[in-house]
């Protein structure tokens, strides 16, 4: 149980994540889940659940950090069309896998998550966007939706309530670019996962042109403990502005790799020493990609940064969806870089040229570097390629492409000049 | 374009679609789920699998070509029975992805793109598989198989060989 004195709290969503066949309903009920409910569906309406949400501080996991109850907020109310909920379960940038753990340990989390957050903005159908690799956690969705609806948490007049609410599982298809919230809609209106141009933005235009929301798995698992304990009570937890736990998936050169849920302000030294079991080789990393592998590198140095959105900003890069990649001194950073910049070539939507072009570029000229066959021209062109791309696309993934290779340029110029050619006179 | 060896969903399967299009504002929402209909039931998507699955939601074949040449995981030629596909991102990298996937295609004599003689499988280099904490990871018709190791992979690869379950 988590506990109502904040002080206390050492995780919201994780909470009962080693707890066997969480999946099933009877064993979730056992734990809490659902509980609140019926108490949300009787006495809270629309304004007070935004108001918690917004006393909460809660800001959206999935990476980008925007407050979820301002988010809310932006839905127009009584437009005279449906107003959906969209869940982002399309997990994949490179070293996140959170939200893996979340829908297959404790699926019932999210859909409680998801109940509430729908009544909240009256809604009607909500769907789950899971990324398709995720076969098994897409199976243990449905089981669980299943039990719900059996159960009258879903559907008709839920709990002999008033609401209504459906939902779905929809499974991507090995589209990163998917997970950029205006692209999943597109996916998920059955179209290629292309980016749209913002405004509008989805809580006036989404979904089939609809009052659209859409939020990741774990802001929506965050709900029914922000709900049952009030605004407040999360608010008192991590930072100021910076509130409540975070997941942390930590891969890399870490001896326990893995997920592990702190408050908010846990120093980067502390998770990685005291859960993950230290580094692999080393006293400090070399390389620490704190968000995901479109976040800008930050050296040893930030060891003991806080781990929050502001103090990981202070410190140069994002703090994105929790995914840390550590490097320690073993690590071939040009190798890396390649490696990376071949997945976001790979991933590009294609529809804005700097970055359709620039990702291309930029993966030709690190395979050149990486075989020893560049030159110092060579090493502008990546430059150039990488600064040009990013700002000037309709999303934000020409900017995460950039981010390492603009990296190993301005923090490891020693490692790129090594691998050079040799000039010729 | 009809022809008897035409792909045909079963009676099962149309009335699992039409039901499942009434869940969606619109048919068209039903494209990605009814690819994978598709795939489990005919292997791969051929020319005349995608031409019927638009008869089938009123799309024309364009709006399914669309998709299917979008997304990496619907597949237009034919794999091998059990399709390996081995995360070389970053993390899996960092721990031994590549090495691991350079083992598996001389272990099987095969590149991406191919088929083994038995029709038991296919390779695949794939983006990151969003389960960093097991790398290297390969998945084995979607299932994940985590902290793959070269002995790990022979052993799987010995087993399918033989007939046995995986």
């Amino acid at each position: 149980m988590i506990s109502s004195d904040s002080s206390k709290v050492t995780r919201i969503c994780f909470d009962n994540i080693e707890v066997e066949n969480m999946h099933k309903l009877d064993v979730a009920k056992k734990h809490g889940a659902y509980a609140f409910l019926p108490t949300v569906l009787k006495d809270f309406d629309t304004d007070r659940i935004i108001d918690e949400v917004k006393t909460s501080g809660l800001r959206g996991r999935g990476g980008a950090g925007f407050p979820t109850g301002l988010k809310w907020s932006f839905v127009p109310r009584n437009t005279g069309k449906p107003t959906y909920l969209l869940c982002n379960a399309d997990e994949g940038e490179p070293g996140t896998f959170k939200d893996r753990d979340i829908m297959r340990f404790d699926p019932h989390l999210l859909i409680e998550g998801m109940i509430m957050a729908g009544f909240a903005l009256g809604v009607k159908d909500a769907y789950i966007y899971i990324r398709g690799e995720f076969l098994h956690e897409y199976n243990v969705m449905c089981a669980a939706i299943d039990e719900a609806y059996a159960a009258n948490l879903l559907g008709e007049n839920i709990l002999g309530t008033d609401f209504s609410m459906n939902l779905l599982m929809h499974r991507g298809a090995g589209a990163y670019v998917c997970g950029e919230e205006t692209a999943l809609i597109e996916s998920l209106e059955g179209k290629s996962g292309r980016p749209r141009f913002k405004p509008p933005f989805p809580a006036v235009e989404g979904f089939y042109a609809c009052p659209t929301v859409v939020n990741n798995v774990e802001t929506l698992s965050t709900i029914p403990a922000i709900l049952e304990h009030g605004g407040a009570w999360h608010a008192a937890i991590g930072k100021p502005n910076n509130t409540g736990c975070k997941i942390f998936s930590v891969s890399g050169h870490v001896n326990k790799p893995g997920n592990y849920e702190v408050p908010m302000g846990t120093t980067l030294r502390d998770l990685v020493e005291n859960y993950c079991g230290g580094l692999q080789h080393g006293d400090v990393p070399k390389v620490i990609i704190p968000g995901g592998s479109s976040t800008p590198w930050i050296l040893g140095e930030h060891y003991d940064v806080p781990l929050t959105y502001d103090d990981i900003m202070k410190a140069g890069s994002f703090l994105g969806s929790g995914a840390i990649i550590i490097l320690d001194e073993t690590a071939d950073l040009v190798a890396v870089t390649r490696r990376l910049a071949h997945f976001y070539a790979h991933e590009s939507c294609g529809q804005c040229t700097p970055c359709r072009e620039g990702t291309g570029w930029v993966e030709r000229v690190l395979n050149r570097l990486d075989a020893g066959n560049a030159t110092e021209d060579d090493v502008k062109v990546l430059f150039d390629a990488s600064t040009h791309m990013a700002g000037r696309t309709i999303c934000a993934l020409a900017e995460g492409a950039a981010a390492p290779t603009l990296s190993l340029l301005k923090f490891f110029p020693e490692d790129v000049q090594a691998k050079l050619v040799e000039k010729s006179s | 374009m009809s022809s008897s060896n035409q792909p045909r969903f079963s009676e099962e399967r149309l009335a699992e679609i039409s039901a499942l299009v009434k869940r969606y504002p619109s048919a068209k929402s039903a494209l990605m789920p009814v690819l994978y209909m598709a795939q489990q039931d005919f292997g791969y998507l051929s020319m005349e699998t995608q031409e019927m699955i638009g008869e089938v939601l009123g799309l024309r074949i364009m709006e399914v070509r669309e998709v299917v040449t979008f997304y990496t995981m619907f597949k237009e030629q034919p794999h091998g029975k059990y399709l390996l596909e081995v995360c070389t991102n970053a993390s899996c990298m960092l721990n031994g992805g590549d090495e691991l996937y350079a083992h598996m295609k001389k272990e099987l004599g095969i590149g991406p793109g191919e088929i083994t003689e038995d029709g038991l499988f296919s390779i695949a280099e794939v983006e990151c598989a969003g389960a960093c904490a097991g790398a290297p990871v390969v998945q084995v018709n979607n299932m994940y198989y985590e902290k793959a190791t070269a002995s790990s992979m022979d052993e799987l690869i010995t087993k399918v060989r033989a007939g046995e379950a995986i």
